[in-house]
């Protein structure tokens, strides 16, 4: 961006631009979580782990092959994200699919919700909007 | 539960995992900045291919790696690929490196360690 374009409407256009590219990304960690939750389960049931059968069980096992098409899905909307967002900014928002992966182990698989996970999630939370709030 | 130690091999995966990530969402923001909607343009979108292609290849390392050892240790690893990000973002597209960005991945990565604390 030349420095004639500079204008006060060209700034607010462009967090308006990041604005949206934080909402895009916001659900690609959404998108994101649940295909953990898929790979998590395809994951644990390749008997022989090693890097043929993990990139071999991506097409042949259906938890990991949701899994992955899922993460197709929220790839797009990241590099439509990056189009107009900073990588600084966008990226580290990815973090919050930590604390939607954690939400859903606790309400789908009954996994504990202890003192440690509540401070992490209110760490990365806070730390999202500390990255996502940061000046341009 | 028997306490799972977490092999030196699983470490040193994720943490190629997660470089390689970083490298993979480099491509993308530089392929994103010349994004057209046609076919053509996104078939000869070189940037985005390399993007999509580190991306797969850093999850076969991830599937790996995770397979054996503590999430504790292993996905404070991965988010190491944030920082990796934001030196990145200084060198290829101009973008601020400041203390605020550095702060909030730190709070990231610190959280990251405590969500999986508890989980052996």
């Amino acid at each position: 961006m030349s420095a004639a374009t500079l204008t006060t409407p060209a700034i607010a256009d462009s967090a308006a631009k990041q604005r949206r590219s934080l909402l895009l990304v916001f659900c690609c960690t959404l998108l994101g979580a649940a295909a953990q939750v898929f790979i998590k389960t395809g994951a644990t049931h390749i008997a022989h782990p090693s890097l043929l059968t993990a990139a071999l069980g991506m097409v042949t096992n259906p938890s990991l092959f949701a899994g992955y098409s899922l993460y197709g899905v929220s790839t797009v909307l990241l590099v439509i994200a990056l189009k107009d967002g900073e990588l600084s900014i966008t990226y580290p928002v990815i973090a919050l699919t930590y604390v939607w992966v954690a939400m859903l182990s606790y309400f789908l698989m009954h996994e504990s919700m202890g003192l440690y996970k509540i401070i992490g999630i209110a760490l990365i939370v806070t730390g999202v909007a500390v990255v996502g709030k940061s000046k341009r | 539960m028997t306490p799972v130690v977490t092999p030196f091999s699983s470490m040193a995966l994720v943490f190629t995992g997660a470089f390689i990530g970083s490298i993979g969402a480099a491509f993308l923001k530089a392929g994103a900045g010349r994004l057209k909607m046609t076919v053509s343009a996104l078939a000869t979108n070189w940037r985005l291919a390399v993007g999509v292609f580190a991306y797969c290849l850093s999850s076969v390392f991830f599937v790996y790696g995770n397979t054996r050892g503590e999430l504790s240790v292993l996905y404070p690893i991965v988010s190491l690929g944030y920082i990796w990000t934001l030196v990145w973002s200084r060198i290829f597209f101009s973008e601020p490196f400041t203390r605020t960005k550095f702060f909030g991945v730190s709070l990231i990565l610190v959280g990251v360690f405590f969500l999986n604390a508890s989980s052996r």
